[in-house]
This record gives structure tokens, sequence and C-alpha cells, in this order.
């Protein structure tokens, strides 16, 4: 009789170690860092200040719509629409203040562009029993016909009485030099980690990642959190579109195409788990980051930008094959 | 005193009679296996002292008082507790968030509370410290036994104050060591003076554990004796039918 008990209950399976070396989203780090120090040897362009500006800046539309995306997919769900709402979004801005009037009313409008868009995603799918694959493909569908409808299928790259304020907003680098949609994104990486680990909301959408019917049972408002993830995720388009108008300093109404598959990718790449219960705002934006580390190192290497696709593939696989391999070896 | 009592309760689904005109009687601190055959009106009967259905005729009494049900969550506030057969754990949580899912513990004040990760592990792990299980509250239910899923479904009716366990069909699928483990999580919170139902197929396992035995046979209550005055032959017998009724 060596061990008692209290013991055994007390005891922690995993240290923090154990726990680190067993996370998909460490090992993409790692190849984030490998790759970096690779490209800083092997070409001259990439460790400049100019470079690394860009790569950060450009890493940080993706990663804010990943964030959104965090919360749908570890409910077990997707959101096809974010590439379409984040088009529509800025739309909604550039023609508002393009109209006269100022930046707060524009954000306003836009924002609560987003939110109706998620609510009504959300209230199909919890209420009504929609699949979200099925009702976000016709958001996707719907929202980029109203950004054209919004503005004429034309440019929009005069922002009104503001417009100096907008490009602030997206282009400036506010602090330390440090461009403004990173400290944006770094911002909101913040926030939603904190209410993925430290919330009840939190805990409530992993639980209805994990078994929706048990959290039924146990009285977790399924409903309401559902709608509330697809309103996060529309936001999150929403806030990156706004950002982005910024620093373009135009809209046109192809923005975001195809957004929503590097968003996923990211997020599938970063650790999260299509079948849902699984995922990390860290994650989001190291996945984010792997994914325009490759971008642009494939630039800066000279290869053919066509090979683009392909490595980001197969950077998805490669993620995801080390999930399974742990997977494997735990059933063993 | 019956903690719970049922007095002529019947319930109908417009033209099937699934419970008919069943009464009985639970004390603290007592086992009952509820047995019958598919179909028999277990799980109705269950479900309208969880709350889940109404009863279409009859009267339930909690300490005397009428105990009038409209959703499950009312018959958690009377300390009626229920663990579902499938137990309604989320595989990709840790034992202490499955069994406080729905009632976490945050600490802070207004609009800024946290969760409170060390308080619902001490909690939880004292919970399986009291049902003698060796189930850490920071595994993942995704790596646990049978048993120990048991565990975490049972200490999560342990929360509050229940006063009535019911316990679907809790040794169904599982291997003859966990079972063991099971029958002692139910005498544990036997000795803790709470009412366990036991809905089971098993005939050892009720004729192992509870103190009475219950027999529902086509939605009417057929049998209602102390195990030590029955068999297995007779609640057999009275299951499929053989044996019409006794006393």
């Amino acid at each position: 009789m060596a061990v008692t008990l209290d013991q055994t209950i007390a005891q922690k399976q995993h240290t923090f170690l154990s726990r680190l070396f067993s996370s998909q989203t460490f090992w993409v780090v790692i190849a984030v860092i490998l790759a970096c120090v690779f490209l800083s040897f092997a070409t001259d362009a990439f460790a400049t200040s100019k470079n690394l500006y860009n790569i950060t800046r450009n890493i940080t539309f993706v990663a804010i719509v990943a964030l959104g995306m965090t919360f749908v997919i570890i409910t077990g769900g997707i959101d096809l629409s974010v590439g379409s709402v984040l088009c529509l979004c800025s739309m909604v801005l550039a023609v508002t203040m393009h109209a006269g009037y100022s930046i707060e009313v524009g954000i306003l409008a836009s924002i609560a562009t987003a939110l109706a868009i998620g609510a009504f995603n959300g209230v199909l799918i919890a209420y009504l029993g929609f699949p979200p694959f099925v009702v976000t493909l016709g958001m996707l569908s719907i929202a980029r016909s109203l950004a054209m409808v919004a503005s004429n299928n034309t440019v929009v790259f005069q922002f009104g009485p503001d417009h100096n304020k907008l490009l602030a907003l997206g282009g400036g680098a506010w602090l330390f030099g440090i461009a403004n949609p990173v400290l944006y994104m770094i911002l909101l990486a913040l926030i939603t980690g904190f209410i993925l680990r430290w919330t009840k909301f939190g805990r409530h959408i992993f639980a209805i990642g994990g078994n929706e019917h048990a959290a039924t049972l146990t009285g977790v408002p399924v409903k309401r959190i559902t709608v509330a993830v697809y309103m996060i995720s529309a936001l999150s388009a929403g806030v990156a579109g706004i950002i982005q108008t910024g620093w373009l300093g135009a809209v046109t109404t192809n923005l975001g195409t195809g957004m929503e598959l590097q968003v996923i990718a990211a997020t599938v790449i970063g650790g999260a788990n299509l079948a849902g219960g699984v995922g990390t705002a860290f994650g989001a934006i190291v996945g984010a980051a792997l994914i325009e580390v490759i971008r642009n190192s494939l630039g800066l290497l000279g290869i053919n930008a066509f090979w683009q696709g392909t490595f980001i593939g197969g950077a998805i696989l490669l993620a995801v094959l080390f999930d399974r391999i742990r997977n494997f070896r735990r059933s063993d | 005193m019956a903690v719970l009592e049922l007095t002529n309760i019947s319930k109908h689904f417009g033209a099937i009679q699934a419970v008919n005109d069943v009464s009985l009687s639970i004390e603290p601190g007592q086992v009952v296996g509820l047995m019958g055959d598919n179909g028999a009106g277990k799980s109705t009967l269950v479900k309208m002292i969880a709350g889940n259905f109404r009863p279409s005729h009859g009267v339930m009494r909690m300490d005397d008082r009428e105990l009038i049900l409209h959703k499950p969550a009312e018959a958690r506030q009377h300390g009626i507790e229920i663990v579902h057969q499938d137990l309604a754990l989320c595989n990709n949580l840790t034992a202490a968030a499955n069994v406080y899912l729905g009632r976490e513990l945050r600490r802070g004040v207004g609009p800024f509370r946290i969760l409170d990760y060390a308080a619902m592990y001490k909690r939880a792990g004292q919970l399986f410290a009291e049902l003698k299980s060796e189930t850490r509250p920071r595994d993942l239910v995704k790596q646990m036994s049978g048993g120990q899923r048991q565990a975490v479904a049972i200490a999560r009716t342990m929360l509050s104050q229940a006063r009535i366990v019911l316990m679907d069909e809790p040794t169904a699928a599982i291997s003859v060591r966990q079972v063991a483990e099971v029958l002692n999580l139910i005498r544990h919170l036997r000795d803790q003076g709470i009412a366990v139902v036991l809905i089971s197929h098993r005939m050892p396992d009720v004729f192992d554990v509870a103190d009475r035995v219950i027999v529902m046979r086509r939605g009417r209550k057929v049998a209602d004796k102390t195990i030590a005055s029955s068999s297995p032959e007779e609640v057999t017998g009275l299951i499929t039918g053989a044996i019409e009724q006794v006393a």
C-alpha cells in the first residue's frame, strides 16, 4: 500500500513539458521558427525590417478572421462566408464614408452589418437545424452579391471627410513602428485566448464541440451560444475588413475572395480540429504565420508562385499528420 | 418517511398507454432496482420523475408536498438527479470540467468573473475520493475507463444536495471489473442517505446492490418486493409474464 487513493487523485499525469511536446501548435511554432532561421541565412531580403514589417502585417488579416473562425470550429461548425462578409463590411464602411458620414458612423454600420449576418447564420443553424456548411455557403454568395449591389460593382477609394483617419487607422504604425493591424491582431488574440480559457462561455463552446447532446442535457444554453459563435465569426471578418480597408485605401468587390479557405487552413494548421472540441487562439495566429512565411519565402527564393498552393496544401496535410500519428499511438 | 411517493401515476401518448396506474414510494438511502422488458414503461416512468414528461394522471409527492415538474431543471432544483445511459460526458474536457458542466464555479466580481479552476479541481477530487474512485480531476475523460467515466457522471449528481439519483442502465456496456466499480459507487451514494433508482436489465447487478426490486410489464407495476423475499427466477418470470403478478 504505497500509494493512497488521495495521492492518486491528486497526481498530475501530464507535466508542462509533456503537454507542450504533444501539442500540434508547438510543432508548427518550431516549423515557423526553423523556416525563419533558414530564410535569414538563405536570402538577404528576408531578415530586413521592411520584409518583416510586411510579413507581420500580411499575417494579420487572415489571423484576425481565423480567431473568429476558431470559435466556430471548436463548436464543430464551419463558416464559409467570412471572405464575402469581409468584403461586404469593407464596402458598407467605404460607401457610408464616401457618402459623407464620419468614420464612427461608417464603422458602426459595418459592425452592425457583420453582427446581423452572423445572427442570421446562427439562427438558421441553431434554431432551424440547417447544416452550417450549407447556410454559410449560401451566405458566401449572398454577402458578395450585396457588396456589389452596395457599390454598383465599382472601386471605392474616396472616403469622405474622414478619409485620412481611416487610412491612419489601417495603415499607420502608432507603437514602436509596429504596423497597426498587427497591434489589433495581438489585442484580439489576447481577448480570444482569455475568453476560451477563462470564461464560462468559452468552456461551453468546448463542451458543445465535444458532445452537443451532453451539453444540452447538463443545461448549457447550446442554441444561444451557437448563435453567438457565428456572430463572433462574422464580427471578426467585419473588423478585419475595416482594418484592411484602411490599409489598402480602396475597396473592390473581389476583396477577400477565397479567403475562407486560407482562414480555415490557418486554424487547422494551428491545431483546431474540424470535428470540434479542440482549438486555440495562439494556434490560429501561428497557422496564419506559417502560411504567410511559406508564401513570402517562395517569392524570396525565386520559386515560381504557382507552387504556392502545393506548399500550403502540403503544410495542412503535414500538420494534421502529426495529430494522426499521436492518435494512432494512443489507440494502440 | 418516503422521499418520493407516486400515487396512481399514468402516462399515455395518444392511444398508447405507456404507464398505467403505478404507485410506489422510495425511502432515503434505499437502492431500488427497476426492471422490465423493453417497452415495459421503465423509461417513461423515470422521465416523469426527472421532469422530461408530465404524468397524464396521478400525483407525485416529495416530503409530503405535491411535486409538479415542467422541465428537467426543476427536478434538479428538487434534488432529483439523473445519470443518463450515455453518461452525457464531453470527451474533450477534463473530469472536473465535466463534473461542473453547466454549473461552473467562478470567482471575481460582476461581469469580470473567471472560471475558478483551482476550486473545481479541488472539489471534484474530493468527490472522487468520497466515491473511492481512482479518477484524477485533471485527466481528459477521453482517456478514462468505463468505471471512471461512471464516477465522473455520478460525481456530477453529488455537487448539489441530491436526494434521489436515477441511473439509466449504468452497467449495460462495461467490463465485469468496471461493473463492480459502479456497484460500489451506488453503495457510496446509498451510504450518504441518497435514494438510488437503478434501471437495469442485468439481474445479477440488481440482486447484488438493490434493497428492493420493482418489476414493470406493459406499463403496469407487477411486483414491488424486498430483494430478500424475491429471487432471480421469480423476477424473470414476472418480466416475461410467466408469473402474472405478486403482492
